[in-house]
């Protein structure tokens, strides 16, 4: 098992040094023009851009600069996300100043969607499984249908026009200054965001769970179960659930990881002050580096999202541990 | 004569598809002592599997139309709620499976599913689980117990894992082991060694056996008593010098003449023309006769009974006694020209 988890951490190094060399090539390098004037954007007179040429090392060989952009990502105080390339000229701030704030509710968001779905999809999906073809079970799976197929923008704007502006018992959207994500959280501004948002992996997963959980049912061993006297319950839950849910426990662990990077149509649409709404604009107003840093940090987290999926993937199957 | 361990009366397991009703089990009756063998003959899709999964109860009831009783300690278990039938499975009757890689859980240490199955038959804290399976492993002559008792399936090899299944079958001491093709997955040295397994624990645990499986040879071995299946049907049945020595079925003759020999040279191979039948459209009279060399008049269109027809054991064929004691010899004559 040390093994495993030595060659799983070594290789996520191995992707965050291919992803960071991606990503410098993408933002830094491929694109024509001056780099310095990219990364400038709104600020274009002669000494800004040579203070910028001088903090990008342009005049430097390559790998001087591959390296300034690199320490950026390494998670140490000093070296994370600095400011000699993480800055944003337009704005005239540090980019991890301004995401910071940022991150609690991009969190907050994923997090609450994440046990509102999972609380959904899985429970859903295990009455589908066991009662196959039951009324239960084929109006789940339409509802699972819908759910996958409503764009998330739609339902969000079309639950802020029921519950808000119809029927007034949701807040607006938006938070607003002066309430921090606790607070708004108490003050119910992230339940339609929620909701919204979970809706479409709660279908997901109900139809991965129940997908899994009939094929797992139908393996010898759940025959092997039965034939020892288990009850029913015992042959479901102990030792179905435990096969099927494991590539469920996978897929969560990817799914938060892209969230942790944005929740971008979410975020936008209910005017959440996340990482999210911050890289939509940054994108809408072509700030090359604040665009690059939300980009990094997606990557990253997704890459260490995975690693721990993958340790999660040793502990639940033993198969895995002596590859 | 003391009361029978298991006695099955007129079963019938019909399977409703839209093709039509699969009748994989079609009248099978047979009765098994306390303590003996039976080995349980038949190709793919004679109904061999079906009837002692059936058995067990493991059939699912939604699908499956079953007709007939099977007596187990004075109760038609056919009739059992499920709850009921939950004791006997695993405490009174243990089952052995196919394939003891896909058997069992992957995700559960082997001594963890044999505990599970000791403690949900019996009232038995965690450590005296544990200390009873390590033993039980030592008696199907599993090396160095302890360690094995904390591996996970994948870490055995193959005969190991059906020890391990075989420990699970009898951990509770029942009455019956039945055994669905105990050996067809393993290499043919292993299988050796199971066999002898299983016919030392029967004496030592004084169980009953029902060894189910394609393989004349592995039933020559252990078995008793011998019952042969086509088509759903039991087509012969007696003991096994009986089975071996006078065999009074064309379809019985079939497998026996079809089993490679080592010793001897022989030329061909001499399988059985044809292919089993089908179980929805069945043909008419007897099941084999498409297949049989020596069908005459009756067989299209008489179902033969199985019954005693002056062999000393039951059969299920038209032909005369004398009939089949001539043609048996025919055959046994024609072999040991082929062979010289």
């Amino acid at each position: 098992m040390g093994q495993y988890l030595i060659r799983r951490s070594l290789f996520m190094i191995l992707v965050l040094f291919l992803v960071s060399v991606l990503t410098f090539l993408i933002f830094m390098k491929l694109p024509s023009g001056d780099p310095a004037r990219m990364m400038g954007g709104q600020r274009t007179n002669a000494e800004d851009l040579q203070e910028i040429r001088e903090n990008l090392g342009l005049d430097q060989p390559f790998w001087v600069q591959y390296g300034r952009f690199a320490k950026g990502m390494i998670p140490w105080p000093g070296l994370w996300l600095d400011e000699q390339i993480y800055y944003s000229y337009s704005n005239n701030v540090a980019i991890k100043e301004e995401i910071y704030p940022r991150l609690p509710y991009t969190f907050a968001l994923a997090m609450g969607a994440a046990v509102i779905w999972l609380a959904i999809g899985i429970p859903v999906g295990i009455i589908s499984a066991i009662k196959r073809r039951s009324f239960a079970d084929r109006t789940s799976m339409i509802f699972a249908l819908i759910g996958v197929s409503a764009p998330v923008f739609w339902l969000a704007y079309l639950f802020l026009y029921l519950f808000w502006f119809k029927l007034g018992i949701a807040p607006p959207s938006g938070i607003p200054s002066d309430e921090g994500v606790v607070q708004a959280m108490v003050t119910g501004r992230f339940v339609m965001p929620w909701i919204v948002l979970s809706l479409a992996f709660a279908a997901f997963y109900s139809r991965m769970t129940r997908g899994n959980l009939i094929e797992t049912m139908g393996e010898d061993y759940i025959r092997t179960a039965r034939a020892k006297g288990l009850s029913e319950r015992k042959v479901i839950f102990k030792h179905g659930l435990r096969s099927a849910l494991t590539p469920v426990v996978t897929m969560f662990g990817m799914d938060l990881g892209i969230l942790f990077g944005g929740v971008f149509i979410t975020e936008t649409v209910f005017n959440i002050p996340g990482l999210g709404q911050y890289a939509v604009r940054a994108i809408g107003n072509n700030d090359i580096p604040a665009v690059m840093t939300v980009v990094t940090l997606a990557a990253a987290f997704i890459v260490v999202l995975n690693l721990i999926v993958d340790v999660m993937y040793a502990v639940l199957d033993p198969r895995v541990r002596y590859r | 004569m003391a009361d029978p361990l298991l006695e099955v009366r007129d079963l019938k397991v019909h399977f409703p598809t839209e093709d039509g009703v699969v009748k994989a089990v079609d009248g099978v009756s047979f009765r098994l002592e306390p303590g003996e063998t039976l080995g349980v003959v038949g190709e793919s899709g004679s109904g061999k599997s079906v009837a002692f999964l059936t058995v067990m109860g493991l059939i699912h009831r939604k699908s499956a139309r079953v007709e007939g009783e099977v007596i187990f300690d004075g109760r038609n278990l056919l009739a059992l709620p499920e709850d009921e039938m939950r004791h006997v499975r695993g405490n009174k009757i243990g089952m052995v499976f196919q394939d003891p890689m896909t058997s069992l859980h992957p995700y559960y240490r082997v001594g963890s599913q044999i505990a599970e199955a000791i403690r949900t038959h019996r009232d038995v804290n965690k450590d005296d689980a544990r200390k009873q399976v390590i033993e039980m492993l030592r008696r199907v002559g599993m090396p160095r117990p302890e360690d094995r008792a904390k591996a996970y399936p994948h870490e055995f090899s193959g005969g190991m894992r059906q020890r391990a299944m075989i420990a699970m079958g009898l951990a509770l001491n029942p009455a019956l082991l039945i055994a669905d093709e105990p050996t067809t997955a393993l290499d043919v040295t292993v299988q050796a060694q199971i066999l002898e397994l299983i016919g030392r624990l029967q004496q030592e645990f004084n169980v009953g056996v029902v060894l189910i499986t394609h393989d004349l040879g592995v039933v020559a071995d252990v078995s008793k008593k011998v019952m042969v299946m086509y088509g759903g049907k039991a087509v012969e049945m007696g003991t096994r010098d009986e089975i071996f020595r006078q065999p009074l079925h064309p379809y019985t003759w079939g497998l026996l003449d079809s089993i490679p020999t080592v010793d001897k040279r022989v030329e061909r191979l001499v399988p059985i023309k044809g292919a089993p039948p089908s179980l929805i459209n069945r043909p008419t009279g007897c099941s084999f006769h498409p297949r049989c060399p020596h069908r005459f008049e009756p067989c299209d269109k008489d179902i033969p009974e199985l019954k005693d027809r002056g062999g000393g054991h039951p059969d299920a064929c038209h032909l005369s006694i004398e009939d089949k004691r001539r043609l048996w010899s025919e055959r046994e004559q024609q072999r040991a020209r082929a062979a010289s």
